[in-house]
């Protein structure tokens, strides 16, 4: 244990073993409260953006669409699957192809918007306001009584609620109950411990009873008795809202909020499980194994919107933020919009801008093209500067051990990188390549700047298609 | 905000490049950094060893120096490869070796056991991050081998005029005197360049701890080694007829190899656990040659070995995985490769 370790020990947060600690820069964007963004003149929606198949375009182009307009139907043939929405106002073009945010491929959907004049009205001269409308305002805990499991289980599907931590699993598969492995408690991950980003946080100060509505509802219907809201220490403001929320159900204490060390990767599953309840989940296997459900709490907020006020997924918050960045804030954007007009919308980028990250700067994607469109999962732009990515110098192995030190699932990631490094997969697959979570610690620390994670994120990439 | 702006490009004045994440490094991690943190840790010890032995460990420490440098430059060289000087770690190889000769050991068998330590020791393995044993030892086994004679030849410290004296060790070892031990603290006594002062040393090796050029399991598992072993000395032997836990560890080359040797992180296991295992298989050897065998001192055949065994450990504290090894690979023990 190290000493932050034993501090946080000390203060009773909740921890896992080893982790980092990056510098986490959430200053920058963390007391900007959430502004809408003008709808923009065009969106491009993704049909995937969620694990499993893709969703099937419905509009003819030149078919005319309003916000939350189904366009994208979800692929009954496959398992897992999800709906898409339209995010403005207008007229479907012809299908295009995109690069996403994480570097794959997808259709999308072009819709070009209505005329400005058109997309404002006399009581809302500044456009809607989305904030209000999906978050803001009264939340009667009462509501959630009337609902049955399978009509929360509907309205999420229908409204093409997906994970928005970022691995985009299908929500309404979640809040399935199985049989043979019954959930106990529902655990909604507020960590957000990548550093920069801000947008869960603000989501939490601004709309904490949206956030626990959801987690009723959630709870309702996945039938757990207990939930847990988990946030790191360094979110005091969203820890008090998330309490404040909390303290009016007067559920007899079967929903709290648990404070987690900041640490990185502090919201991984993996090590959340771990940290507030002590459990470990087998490798290769899911959360729902020792008998919980792990959901973000944006999602949780889209699923209060979503049952109770019969709102789609078309809007998310996302922060953007990074030295690169002119004037750091939080967005409620329409999914689609391209990132050009995200960063546009917060003066731009700096002079010395150099790499823009969607995501946060460990796990997140750098792009080049900045047309690329945000996406449901996506909570943040990062935005460093060339003197922050100072050009590393890789140097041989020296076996210190400190990718051992780190690593949160206790691998041993030298040894597997070094493995993908001369091709032999079934070596690295004893070292457990497989259970890898992609946090990037190792290379993160790595004092001989190998690039540890790739390596690894390489070689799982190769058994994978190999099995296939 | 004007949009015209965006599509004029005024927004986006550079160019953006692309990267697989992460995309930060933690702040000074560098092997040179890394190497670096252990020259300065290097600092009090040489103070001792100039202070002591005078020109003669200059010379020696020089010798080594310059013969290392040299060395792994033509080798660089004779393989095509870039130089590696930069990264410094020849230059700690190079002032161990010299901290472990003894001050008036001729030159050219220095200038030889440099040559040794860095062309077998480290650079015919592959370079830096490849070798399977501590270099600087490397070059001393063969010194001890190749001059038997004057690897145990010692002299008194603070004289110009050099006369021969035991070391600590081989005071109680062949003679049964047993040197008072704030003598040994400072570091006052015959013995090898740097291995005397044990208080420097000490502060030397805390530098590199609080760095984290060097993990204190190693340093702890090696002294508890040596102490467990002194006591059970002590107490079989007798306190009048055994030098005492505290002699043994700042009497000779246990505090140097406990801060400076054991810790060498290409030569020690990787996980935590095979760090503790090391620390005191080291440990254990030394005393059992210091006590049982013929040479009066035993950290660097412990080294040694220690270093052989590594891969072993490596394997035996290969960690398992939170939540478990995956379902394929239970059971199944991965040989130890190396990391190249």
């Amino acid at each position: 244990m190290s000493i932050a370790d034993c501090l946080a020990w000390l203060r009773g947060e909740a921890s896992f073993a080893r982790g980092v600690h990056p510098p986490t820069r959430k200053s920058l964007a963390a007391d900007q409260p959430i502004e809408i963004l003008p709808p923009p003149a065009m969106v491009t929606v993704p049909l995937q953006q969620h694990a499993g198949a893709a969703a099937r375009a419905i509009c003819p182009p030149r078919s005319r669409v309003e916000v939350g307009s189904l366009i994208g139907q979800e692929d009954e043939s496959a398992a897992v699957s999800a709906r898409v929405h339209a995010s403005l106002a207008g007229r479907v073009q012809p299908l295009v192809g995109v690069t996403l945010p994480n570097g794959r491929h997808s259709l999308a959907v072009p819709i070009a918007g209505d005329e400005v004049h058109s997309r404002t009205n006399a009581a809302e001269p500044q456009g809607i306001d989305w904030f209000a409308r999906l978050y803001g305002g009264s939340w009667h805990v009462e509501d959630q009584q009337r609902y049955f499991p399978r009509d929360i289980r509907a309205a999420v599907q229908q409204a093409g609620i997906v994970g928005l931590g970022g691995a985009g699993f299908p929500t309404h598969l979640k809040l399935l109950p199985q049989a043979t492995r019954p959930a106990h408690t529902l655990l909604l991950n507020g960590c957000e411990c990548e550093p920069y980003l801000t947008a869960d946080q603000r989501l939490m100060v601004e709309a904490p009873a949206a956030v626990v509505t959801g987690l009723l509802l959630a709870q309702k219907a996945i039938g757990c008795e207990r939930a847990v809201i988990a946030v790191e220490e360094n979110k005091p403001e969203a820890i008090a809202a998330l309490r404040g929320a909390v303290e009016q159900l007067d559920d007899q204490g079967r929903t709290t909020v648990r404070v987690c060390q900041t640490k990185y990767p502090m919201g991984g599953e993996r090590q959340l499980i771990p940290a507030v309840f002590g459990l470990e989940v087998p490798t290769g296997g899911y959360p729902l194994d020792v008998g919980i459900v792990v959901l973000n709490v944006a999602t949780a907020a889209a699923i209060a919107s979503a049952v109770l006020r019969g709102h789609k997924l078309t809007h998310r918050v996302v922060s953007i933020s990074g030295e690169g960045i002119r004037e750091p804030k939080n967005l409620l954007a329409p999914i689609g919009t391209a990132l050009s007009e995200l960063i546009a919308a917060c003066g731009g980028l700096a002079d010395d801008a150099c790499r823009v990250i969607a995501g946060g700067p460990m796990m997140g994607f750098a792009v080049t093209d900045l047309s690329v469109p945000l996406t449901k999962g996506t909570g943040g732009i990062t935005v460093l500067t060339r003197r922050q990515l100072a050009a590393s110098e890789q140097t041989a192995c020296i076996r210190c051990g400190r990718c051992l030190d780190v690593c949160p699932l206790g691998l041993a990631p030298t040894r597997i990188a070094h493995a993908v490094r001369h091709g032999q997969l079934e070596l690295a697959d004893q070292y457990d390549m497989m259970a890898c979570c992609d946090c990037g610690c190792c290379a993160y620390v790595c004092p001989a700047q190998i690039p540890l994670v790739q390596y690894i994120r390489q070689g799982k990439a190769q058994r994978l298609r190999r099995t296939d | 905000m004007d949009p015209s702006n965006v599509e004029s490009g005024e927004h986006f004045p550079t160019a953006l490049e692309t990267a697989a994440g992460p995309h930060l490094l933690a702040p000074g991690a560098s092997t040179r950094r890394m190497m670096l943190d252990v020259l300065i840790g290097l600092v009090p010890v040489l103070a001792a060893a100039l202070w002591y032995f005078r020109l003669a460990a200059a010379a020696q420490l020089l010798v080594a120096l310059a013969v290392a440098l040299a060395t792994e430059w033509v080798i660089c060289r004779l393989r095509g490869r870039a130089s590696s000087l930069s990264d410094a770690s020849v230059c700690i190889t190079a002032l161990l070796l010299a901290c472990s000769l003894p001050p008036q050991l001729p030159l050219a068998a220095t200038a030889l056991g440099s040559f040794v330590a860095v062309a077998l020791g480290k650079m015919a393995f592959g370079g830096l991050g490849q070798n399977l044993f501590n270099p600087a030892m490397v070059g001393r086994a063969f010194l001890m081998i190749c001059f038997p004679a004057s690897m145990t030849q010692w002299t008194e410290p603070l004289t110009v005029h050099a006369t021969t004296q035991a070391t600590p060790l081989a005071a109680a070892r062949f003679a049964g005197e047993f040197i008072e031990l704030p003598r040994l603290l400072v570091g006052n006594v015959a013995g090898c360049v740097g291995e005397t002062s044990a208080i420097l040393i000490t502060l030397g090796g805390l530098w590199l701890i609080v760095r984290r050029a060097a993990d204190w399991r190693l340093t702890a598992g090696m002294l508890a080694g040596v102490v467990v072993v002194a006591v059970v000395e002590e107490v079989v032997r007798g306190a009048d007829q055994s030098l005492g836990w505290a002699r043994h560890v700042s009497a000779g080359a246990v505090l140097l190899g406990a801060f400076f040797i054991v810790t060498d992180p290409v030569t020690s296991p990787l996980s935590k656990s095979g760090r503790w295992l090391f620390g005191i298989l080291v440990g254990l050897l030394t005393m059992i040659i210091r006590l049982l065998a013929g040479y009066p001192e035993g950290v660097m055949f412990a080294v040694l070995v220690g270093n052989a065994v590594t891969p072993l450990l490596n394997r035996w504290t290969t960690p398992v995985p939170v939540g478990g090894h995956t379902r394929r690979a239970a059971g199944r023990k991965p040989a130890d490769t190396g990391p190249g």
